[in-house]
């Protein structure tokens, strides 16, 4: 962390003059490592790596100046991974906020134009680390929509992905409310939002095979289907889960430590949001109640019964009330779905159009996820046709028609929308997604500007921003 | 226009020479497509696009042509010596009605703003349920206040600008997408699309009217070099501030990889022999 102050406000005789003076006079021994040097305007530059805060706090002050900058990051453990926020203080008001970013730049965007279409889904899984149902499937209802085969998508398979969908809601929240807890001092709400998601976990973990970028929703469908068995083991654990909610709730909504520290802060009116194109439960918070899964419904929303969960207040608050009732209505359709797959059992999870299904129908084996054995006898001992075909499927991929597609889903953040072109060939021509995090993020320094230095902790965890998601 | 002098007409001065708006020195490069002699862009409004979409126009829009070892479709020849080569075709201008709101869309931009539609729309494109308004970059900022303001339209949000290259395409090479969103009206949604040449890669910036456009039009320059003139502050966002090249440009090196054997070296993902 860097400190500096800046010359706009020094005149000959002020205490700027003594503390310029006591820098040149200070041999640079004075911290762990490095010391006050200068930038190249000849403003005091503080490096703090080690030492002590008071120290750097107390030649600050020697030097008079009122208005310091602080770089917050990119290695700060209250910003949500590698953010960076540029804060111009005086004394603890923040007069300027400015976020950098792309410190977590992957290139996943350029990445896919270089792979088939369905490998796509292992990239995309991989930006937003919280939410990778929901890129997978914005990414796959652009394909299916640049594919014309929305309408052919199994009811089944759609119920998976709602379900999916949804827990996966409640775990990215359960993250926002416990790392937003965590930045504030609370590490219990921290330990209690981080065992719950595992309970998450554990279910797509044996759905899909992994905790985490799953890679799991397919253009065309799910990668495999979910067994009575894994909705008996998730079942088992909701009780718990409901548990773990309210836990939470009762721990955080009405402590007046937590409300002192985030009701009035972070405000946002709905005009800064329109404007910001902020969407997701920051726009909820002012009273709007536009939620994509009511609004534009994809893989059948329309056919669950949920509220949309809103607040007035437009603060930081009503965020975390927002996301904690949100849970509870995800809880609700999920337990509709699993209603649905209970009865769908045994029907297909892919399209039927075999040039673009992938024919094995992986299963969970001794060793975690096994191979469909029956498609092995198949392509290995009858038919060298099928063989040819998985192969061709696999290594070449099928082909998109030419033509752009813009399909976007209901985030925990927000809007994810996903900009695929195709140019007719088996990879995709271009694929942007519009993360939610990336535009939300934008609102910092509305949120910061003019309040106090450690209220920004509180704004910008009320964005709820991952950087992988922002940065891609 | 406006260089006829306003005084008394007295017969025997020569008349002032017409002051025109077209530079062209300066004017920037266009396709085949958008040529068209003054007199038609005079008698279209004023623009550099007639007004009547054309009958050609309806043909698909050929950005590139594909060439690759595999996928070739005549005969059933799936040895890679086949071969593939065909014209990559997006969808040409759509004939209404275009159903759905679309219809009510354009009348109502057409209403709201009746010179920079008319010179400025160069193609209206209904494909996979979706409508794309081709707009020529001079009449971007024209076209997207009224998208948000009139009452018919209120398009209050914009979901971003996606940078699209199509290097094969002379004179429109870069593409920038521009997604709105309508809550007002329920979510309806419309595309715009806009080119410019990659020797003259400006497009105005939309951020006076959509502020949230800020980080993507200095993304989208990030990623492609375009140049969203009227920016508050166009500067790298993704990649570091000293990076050369804009990395999602289709011609920016991907670079191989040496390996120990003999000199050999591993492609570069889009030069690597495979199905395209």
């Amino acid at each position: 962390m860097a400190t500096t102050n800046s010359t706009d406000e020094q005149v000959a005789g002020s205490p700027a003059d003594e503390g310029a003076a006591y820098l040149d006079s200070t041999p640079t021994d004075l911290y762990a490592e490095g010391g006050p040097t200068s930038d190249p305007d000849g403003d005091a530059v503080f490096t703090a790596a080690g030492g002590d805060w008071d120290d750097i706090a107390r030649d600050v002050a020697a030097l008079g100046a009122e208005r310091i900058v602080v770089n917050m990051g990119p290695q700060h453990p209250s910003t949500h991974g590698v953010l960076r926020l540029i804060l111009e203080l005086d004394g603890e008001t923040v007069q300027e906020a400015r976020a950098g970013i792309g410190y977590l730049h992957t290139g996943i965007e350029k990445n896919m134009e270089v792979r088939t279409w369905t490998q796509g889904t292992t990239f995309c899984t991989r930006m937003d680390y919280l939410t990778p149902i929901f890129n997978e499937a914005a990414y796959c209802l652009s394909v299916e929509k640049l594919l014309g085969i929305t309408d052919q998508i199994p009811q089944r398979a759609n119920d998976i992905r709602v379900l999916m969908m949804e827990l996966n809601r409640i775990g990215s929240h359960l993250i926002a409310v416990a790392t937003g807890g965590m930045e504030l001092g609370a590490t219990t709400v921290m330990t209690i939002g981080f065992r719950e998601r595992e309970r998450l976990l554990r279910f797509f973990e044996a759905v899909s095979g992994l905790r985490m970028n799953h890679a799991y929703v397919r253009p065309g469908g799910v990668a495999q289907d979910v067994l009575p068995e894994h909705l008996d083991q998730f079942e088992e654990e909701l009780p718990l889960l409901r548990r773990g909610i309210s836990e939470l709730e009762k721990l955080l909504l009405e402590s007046p430590v937590l409300k002192g520290r985030l009701v009035d802060v972070g405000y946002l009116s709905l005009a800064s949001c329109m404007a910001l194109g902020i969407t997701g439960p920051i726009l909820r918070s002012t009273g709007l109640p536009h939620d994509l899964r009511k609004a534009e419904p994809y893989c059948g929303y329309e056919t669950y019964d949920f509220d949309v969960v809103t607040r007035r207040d437009m603060d930081a608050y009503s965020r975390l009330c927002i996301r904690l009732d949100e849970m509870w209505q995800s809880l609700r359709i999920a337990e509709q779905a699993i209603a649905r797959l209970r009865a769908s059992e045994g029907e297909p999870v892919m399209v039927a159009d075999k040039k673009i299904a992938w024919p094995a129908q992986l299963s969970v084996g001794a060793d975690g996820q096994g191979n469909s054995l029956d498609h092995i006898r198949e392509i290995m001992g009858e038919s060298m046709e099928a063989l040819i075909h998985h192969f061709k499927l696999v290594t070449e991929g099928f082909r998109v028609p030419p033509g752009q597609a813009y399909a976007a889903v209901e985030s925990p953040k927000g809007e994810l929308g996903v900009h695929s072109v195709s140019d007719g060939g088996t990879r995709p021509y271009r694929v942007h997604f519009r993360d939610p995090s990336f535009t939300n993020l934008q609102a910092a320094s509305a949120l910061s500007e003019g309040g106090l230095v450690a209220d920004v902790i509180v704004a910008v965890a009320s964005i709820d921003p991952v950087m992988g998601g922002v940065d891609r | 226009m406006s260089g006829r002098s306003s005084g008394p007409e007295t017969p025997d001065k020569q008349p002032v020479v017409h002051e025109t708006t077209q530079d062209p020195v300066n004017a920037p490069e266009r396709t085949e497509d958008q040529k068209v002699s003054p007199t038609h862009a005079q008698e279209s409004g004023g623009g550099s696009v007639p007004a009547e979409l054309r009958a050609e126009d309806r043909e698909p829009v050929q950005v590139a042509r594909k060439k690759g070892m595999f996928g070739g479709s005549l005969g059933n020849d799936t040895s890679g010596y086949g071969g593939l080569d065909v014209p990559v075709l997006l969808p040409g201008a759509a004939e209404r009605p275009y159903g759905s709101y679309f219809d009510e869309v354009v009348d109502a931009l057409e209403a709201a703003a009746p010179e920079a539609f008319a010179a400025g729309l160069e193609r209206v494109v209904v494909d996979r349920g979706e409508l794309t308004l081709h707009v020529h970059r001079d009449h971007l900022q024209a076209l997207v206040r009224p998208l948000r303001d009139d009452a018919r339209l209120r398009f209050e949000v914009c979901t971003g600008v996606s940078g699209v290259h199509w290097p094969q395409q002379t004179g429109a090479e870069l593409h920038a997408v521009y997604h709105f969103q309508s809550i007002t009206h329920g979510v309806r949604r419309v595309r715009l699309e806009v080119t410019c040449p990659d020797d003259d890669p400006r497009i105005p910036s939309i951020v006076a009217t959509y502020p949230t456009n800020d980080w993507h039009e200095r993304e989208t320059y990030d990623m492609f070099g375009i140049v969203f003139e009227g920016h508050p502050g166009l500067t790298r966002i993704l990649m570091p501030d000293d990076w050369p090249g804009h990395p999602q440009r289709k011609d920016y090196p991907l670079g191989g990889i040496p390996v120990e054997y003999k000199g050999a070296t591993i492609p570069a993902p889009d030069q690597r022999r495979s199905y395209t």
